[in-house]
């Protein structure tokens, strides 16, 4: 049975990743799941600079989601390198290092300082919905996203991913625009805008008002957007957002996901992932695929 | 990991005390985070309150759907914990003079505590809106005062009132409570200069450290930083936590 999937200039030895910001930088889960079995570890999105992040309160449950303003809290690029990096490096799997600059020239020098050894590729976060500075601001601009992935892809032989966010109307227009500027893959959802209000005191719930909705609540929104993104371009999609089981897995591959990354559904079960990868297999077995790579784009409309 | 109940009682309106086989053995001001069941998706934090043998006590109010639901469930169900998580309270042998301090529903991870410190004189301060519990349980570890908000047991006042007594007495404090107490017990310890240990909650996704979500305010040399409640903490240096 053969689970590789290609990305770039990259061979992943099964389609199942972590979702960035859900696996921290694999430490924490290493004591639940065996970290080489994973597709591939996306790490916490990282800016230039070490960052704090938003005050709490930070995570709200909705009918089966949850909002985060996390806001991006994070050790900074120079401090994954000398405190993160030694950990993921002793693993079997591919390293995806999420950036998040606030600046085009920000992407650029991170980019460089993650020219080495042990980072296998990068996905550019332009789809941060709890920052001020970038973040989705870039990525609703088709634009920034064409000139982000640009300037990048120009300092780097590293595959460059494009993570897209679902808050627009017209999906298709930001994946070309990633594929355009030379992207190797794009990956999607991030999370969608949402807001909760305390009805006693009036406020909303999160100092920024608004906050991130992900969790399986999104699953049929985000497999509209893989579905619509992966008929505009040509380059691997990479599926996300919602994914709780295989079936659900299996769902984003039919509609034109290469992988997909796990995100919320890791802090409700740990070791979801396993139990996603296997379930993938069975799917296999029982159905005579002995390619995963049968079952991308294979859907039937 | 499924874990089954032993017991789930009600011992006062709205507060439940839970017993079930847990193996690992935990420290105390640890947490473990339980699956709730019916429609709610993340498991939630709930402090140790005793743990004997393979068997751990947890002790909840109801509060949302999560603790309603667990309130319904019967001895011999199964339900899903992790843990324990967390960094607990630090106990030291060298020190004599114990005050712990709790208040609410947050009293149990100190009767876990008051349990495994080895210490002389301990005192043990409790407060309560209303309708006091565990004041025999922790009888049996230390000297208990009761505060109750309004006089129907105990002391009439807060727990700082009862602090203030045997506050000259303390080499360490140990706190746990709803924010404001938390927040008086830090000043009393800074006046009188006692170190201080408080456990403090947060929302929480993971549980375990990945997600960043449960960030607690501290001091840090560059102005402050955002702990981990569920990694570093729950229990923080009084001195570090900024309310
Ligand atoms: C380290 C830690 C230890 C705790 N120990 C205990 C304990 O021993 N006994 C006990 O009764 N409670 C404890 N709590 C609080 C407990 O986790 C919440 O009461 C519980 O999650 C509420 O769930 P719910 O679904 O019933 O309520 P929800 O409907 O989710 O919310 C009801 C209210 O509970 C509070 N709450 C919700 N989620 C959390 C959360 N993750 N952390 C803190 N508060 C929350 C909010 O103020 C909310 O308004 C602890 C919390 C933490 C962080
Ligand atoms: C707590 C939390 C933190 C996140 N942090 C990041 C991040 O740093 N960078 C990023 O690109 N996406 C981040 N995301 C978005 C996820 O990677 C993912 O795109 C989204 O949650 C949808 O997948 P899910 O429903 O499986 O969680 C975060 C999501 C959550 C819930
Ligand atoms: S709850 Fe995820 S880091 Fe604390």
């Amino acid at each position: 049975m053969r689970l590789k999937v290609n990305i770039g200039n990259l061979e992943f030895k099964n389609p199942v990743f972590v979702a960035s910001g859900t696996f921290g930088f694999g430490k924490e889960y290493s004591q639940y799941v065996d970290l080489n079995k994973l597709g591939a570890i996306m790490v916490k999105g990282l800016t230039l600079n070490p960052k704090e992040g938003n005050p709490p309160p930070r995570i709200y449950e909705t009918p089966s989601g949850i909002l985060n303003s996390v806001g991006l809290q994070n050790p900074g690029v120079d401090g994954f390198l000398k405190d993160e990096l030694p950990f993921l490096k002793k693993f079997d799997t591919k390293i995806i290092v999420n950036i998040a600059g606030e600046t085009i020239e920000e992407f650029v020098t991170m980019a460089q300082k993650l020219d080495i050894d042990g980072v296998h590729a990068l996905e550019l976060n332009v789809s941060c919905p709890n920052v001020k500075e970038g973040g989705m601001a870039f990525g609703v601009n088709p634009n920034s996203i064409y000139e982000i992935t640009k300037r990048v892809k120009y300092v780097t032989d590293k595959t460059v991913i494009v993570k897209l966010t679902p808050n627009v109307a017209d999906i298709k227009i930001y994946a070309k625009a990633a594929e355009d500027g030379g992207a190797d893959a794009v990956s999607l959802i991030n999370t969608i805008t949402g807001m909760v209000v305390d009805i006693n005191s009036k406020r909303p719930i999160f100092k920024n008002i608004f906050a991130g909705l992900s969790g399986p609540a999104v699953k049929p929104i985000a497999l509209k957007h893989v579905y619509e993104a992966k008929k505009a371009v040509s380059i691997p999609v990479i599926g996300m957002g919602g994914i709780s089981s295989a079936e659900d897995a299996i769902e984003f591959m039919i509609v034109g996901a290469t992988a997909v990354a796990i995100g919320t559904y890791n802090f409700i079960n740990p070791t979801c992932t396993m139990d996603i990868l296997e379930g993938i297999k069975k799917y296999m077995n029982e159905n005579n695929v002995s390619d995963i790579n049968q079952i991308i784009n294979s859907i039937n409309v | 990991m499924k874990h089954t109940i032993i017991r789930n009682d009600e011992i006062k309106s709205g507060v439940f005390r839970m017993e079930f086989h847990f193996e690992d053995i935990p420290m105390p001001g640890q947490f473990v985070m339980i699956d709730c069941g019916g429609r709610t998706l993340l498991k939630r934090p709930f402090s140790i309150c005793d743990y004997n043998e393979g068997k751990m006590t947890v002790m909840y109010q109801v509060r949302g759907k999560g603790t309603y639901n667990l309130s319904k469930i019967k001895v011999n169900d199964e339900i899903d914990v992790t843990g324990p998580h967390g960094h607990g309270f630090d106990i030291f042998d060298k020190f004599n003079n114990i005050l712990v301090v709790g208040g609410g529903i947050g009293i149990p991870p100190l009767l876990f505590l008051s349990k495994k410190l080895k210490s002389k004189n301990i005192n043990i301060v409790l407060g309560f809106r209303s309708d006091a519990f565990l004041i025999d349980e922790f009888s049996k570890y230390g000297n208990v005062l009761v505060t109750t908000e309004d006089g129907s047991y105990g002391m009439k006042g807060y727990v700082t009132d009862a602090m203030k007594e045997i506050i000259n007495e303390a080499d360490i404090i140990y706190g746990c409570g709803p924010k404001p107490m938390l927040n008086a017990i830090k000043d009393i310890s800074e006046k009188y200069k006692i170190p201080c240990q408080i456990s403090v909650e947060e929302r929480m996704g993971c549980g375990i450290g990945a997600c960043m979500t449960c960030a607690c305010k501290t001091l840090a040399e560059d102005g402050y930083h955002y702990k981990k409640v569920c990694k570093d903490g729950p229990v923080f240096w009084a001195k570090e936590v900024v309310f």
